[in-house]
């Protein structure tokens, strides 16, 4: 499978001996994933959740193995544990971490496109992927179920609702990525598309974005001039929101004329990805569209 | 955060950037006197960081200390684009003769800096990139790479301008760029950057946008970042309380945990006939005093007839949120309806208190908000 995250994933927790790092270490090996390791500067040789803990990421790929890395680092210092992580050869870094500098983003992704690693987030709930039952985010594992959407989203809670809507439906997810709420993400929605393109297991795609920027446009673009051939289908929120004013989200903010819901919405309608008015609406839209299930 | 313009060329004229000689005062008697020790033509900005403050008539011209004072006396206390003038900055009148543009941003697309020169400034960049796009270079900044003077010098090449011109404005950009770093700066621009009678360049409007993210670096704004005056009273107490919230003009409140989610709720509001009155996203895991301040905030706003909760609650407890309501409701001297949608963890204990405490609770979206809007009276049913 021609996943993000997979079976064969070993994860390294990256600040596990925090609060939140422990209760998602913990949250992410009851739902199956494979953490092999944590890490914490100084406090190597501890156990947490049965873990170990390690004072490098280094040590951690050296005497665990570990391949993807989840942040967990306060702001002002997951940079250097975002640098951290590449430098140690790890491929695939998850930074739930919010309020990271967008300058130190542009830095570490710059750095990571020359390594060929993947970066998502920062500002992300993470990415699980129900049918091999791998979880590295901090999303609640139980509205999710093995099926054949993929869902791409700019938002964490937003992005439950959807979920569990779909789950509630008879549908179920191949994976589910955050890509994050910042202005400045690696992982985008047109990266997503190319990857879930080749995806066996996915046969249709949810969009779910917010107003700012032009992630949603460029989306747009790409499934119209590739003749995308999954059906996608969106939601936009903040068709609210008033111009110039940050939505909770730093990426979520229309600057002049870029970035509005109209632009969103209207691109999406010019490339035939229909756009739900409401959250519970994605799944009849998705059911209209999928390939009957055998 | 947003820079006055008076704060933002203080900082450029610290790196050798041609700034026009100027003072700034909150008094109209004081700008008299600035002018009259100008000794000549001034110009009066007043300091709003919005955008077409010129066409919206913050910027005066006047050729006398009076008439300086004059105008600043019109100008403090004014609105610019409803945003109140506290403070003018009172400039000597520079003697152009051309006007350029000059910016260091970031590109969310391509992930970088970009550098955006032009050789035509004083207008709406976006105008100019449209209607002759061949006035604009942009150049994306690898970041280990950087940004020097022999690379802006290469980029500015292409305008063609005499020796000493392609010299002067490939400093000023090489300049932007050493500031956007050493601040963390989302957006240092210069519009227009004038070219003088003496051909020099100097920064005649200047903008400069901090990462709010990146403020721990740069103590000195860290009270600077508690004051906006772009900001609405409940606004101002919000970020003070460390809220994320932001007013709209409808008269139905909102409060929710993450920010798509809370963007979800104001739209389906609308959807649904309603106007939202604001957004408020209480994050995650919030605590029992989050969600009740929260909670008077958004009824503290005359307008709002009623307000709508809706949590879907992973490392948010339910009943903690229930319990903030409850203490919200307590707390508050008018009954204003509240109707809530939670679903998640402890979301049973959560609707117990609830329906124990008289308030409505509905386990989606769609049915609380319709809920909502009859009992606030907004949408007959």
């Amino acid at each position: 499978m021609n996943s993000i995250i997979d079976a064969g994933s070993r994860v390294v927790v990256q600040g596990i001996t925090g609060n939140e790092g422990r209760f998602h270490a913990q949250s992410m090996l009851r739902y199956g994933t494979n953490v092999v390791a944590g890490v914490t500067p100084g406090k190597g040789g501890q156990e947490v959740e049965g873990v170990p803990v390690y004072g490098t990421v280094p040590q951690a790929v050296a005497e665990r193995g570990a391949n993807t890395s989840i942040i967990f680092v306060p702001a002002r210092f997951a940079p250097d544990a975002v640098h951290e992580a590449l430098d140690a050869g790890i491929k695939t870094v998850v930074i739930i971490t919010e309020m990271v500098p967008q300058k130190d983003s542009i830095e570490f992704i710059a750095k990571a496109e020359r390594t060929g690693a993947v970066i998502v987030g920062p500002n992300c709930p993470g990415v699980i992927n129900p049918v091999d039952r791998v979880k590295v985010g901090i999303m609640p594992g139980h509205i999710f179920q093995a099926g054949n959407v993929a869902i791409a989203s700019r938002s964490g809670t937003l992005t439950y609702e959807i979920a569990w809507h779909i789950t509630s439906s008879g549908l179920g997810q191949s994976i589910c990525v955050g890509i994050g709420g910042d202005a400045i993400v690696w992982l985008d929605f047109v990266k997503l598309l190319e990857m879930f393109r080749n995806d066996a297991e996915t046969k249709g795609v949810v969009l779910i974005g917010e107003v700012g920027g032009k992630a949603e446009e460029m989306a747009a673009q790409y499934i119209a001039d590739t003749r995308y051939p999954k059906p996608v289908v969106a939601y936009i929120a903040g068709r609210a929101a008033p111009p110039e004013k940050r939505m909770g989200h730093a990426g979520a903010i229309v600057m002049g004329n870029v970035g509005t819901a109209r632009s969103k919405v209207d691109a999406y309608l010019a490339a035939g990805v229909p756009v739900a008015e409401r959250p519970s609406e994605i799944s009849q839209l998705l059911k209209d569209r999928l390939p009957v299930r055998a | 955060m947003k820079l006055f313009e008076y704060e933002a060329k203080e900082i450029l004229g610290r790196y050798g950037l041609g700034i026009p000689a100027g003072r700034v005062t909150m008094d109209p008697a004081e700008a008299e006197t600035i002018a009259a020790g100008f000794g000549g033509p001034v110009v009066i900005k007043a300091q709003v960081q919005v955008s077409g403050r010129g066409k919206a008539g913050g910027i005066v011209f006047a050729d006398s200390p009076q008439a300086a004072g004059d105008a600043a006396a019109k100008l403090v206390g004014s609105r610019i684009k409803d945003i109140p003038v506290e403070i003018v900055l009172i400039e000597e009148k520079l003697d152009l003769v051309d006007q350029l543009y000059a910016s260091v941003t970031v590109d969310r697309q391509e992930r970088k800096f970009v550098v955006l020169l032009s050789t035509s400034g004083g207008v709406d960049i976006e105008e100019v990139a449209s209607a002759t796009p061949d006035k604009i270079l942009r150049h994306w900044v690898e970041p280990t790479t950087g940004f020097d003077v022999a690379a802006a010098r290469n980029m500015v090449k292409e305008f063609g301008l005499s020796e000493g011109d392609t010299e002067g404005f490939a400093k000023v950009a090489a300049t932007l760029y050493t500031v956007a770093m050493d601040f963390d700066a989302e957006l240092v621009e210069l519009n227009p950057l004038a070219k003088t009678s003496t051909g020099a360049f100097v920064a005649a409007d200047a903008r400069i946008i901090i990462d709010e993210n990146a403020i721990f670096r740069h103590p000195e704004f860290e009270q600077r970042d508690m004051v906006r005056t772009e900001d609405t009273p409940r606004e101002a107490v919000a970020r003070r309380q460390g809220l994320a919230y932001v007013e709209l003009d409808g008269n139905i409140g909102i409060v929710g945990n993450g920010a798509g989610l809370v963007m979800a709720t104001m739209d389906l509001v609308n959807l649904y006939g309603g106007r939202a009155a604001n957004f408020l996203d209480i994050g995650g895991g919030a605590k029992v005093d989050v969600i009740k301040n929260g909670l008077l905030l958004v009824m503290s706003k005359p307008e709002v007839k009623g307000v709508l909760v809706n949590i879907l609650g992973g490392i948010t407890r339910c009943d903690i949120v229930a319990d903030g309501i409850i203490q919200g409701l307590e707390a508050s001297w008018e009954k204003k309806p509240v109707a809530v949608r939670m679903m998640g963890t402890n979301e049973e204990e959560g609707a117990r208190l609830l329906s124990e405490a008289g308030i409505g609770v509905y386990p989606d979206m769609e049915t609380a908000t319709e809920q909502l809007l009859k009992i606030s009276g907004e949408v007959k049913s």
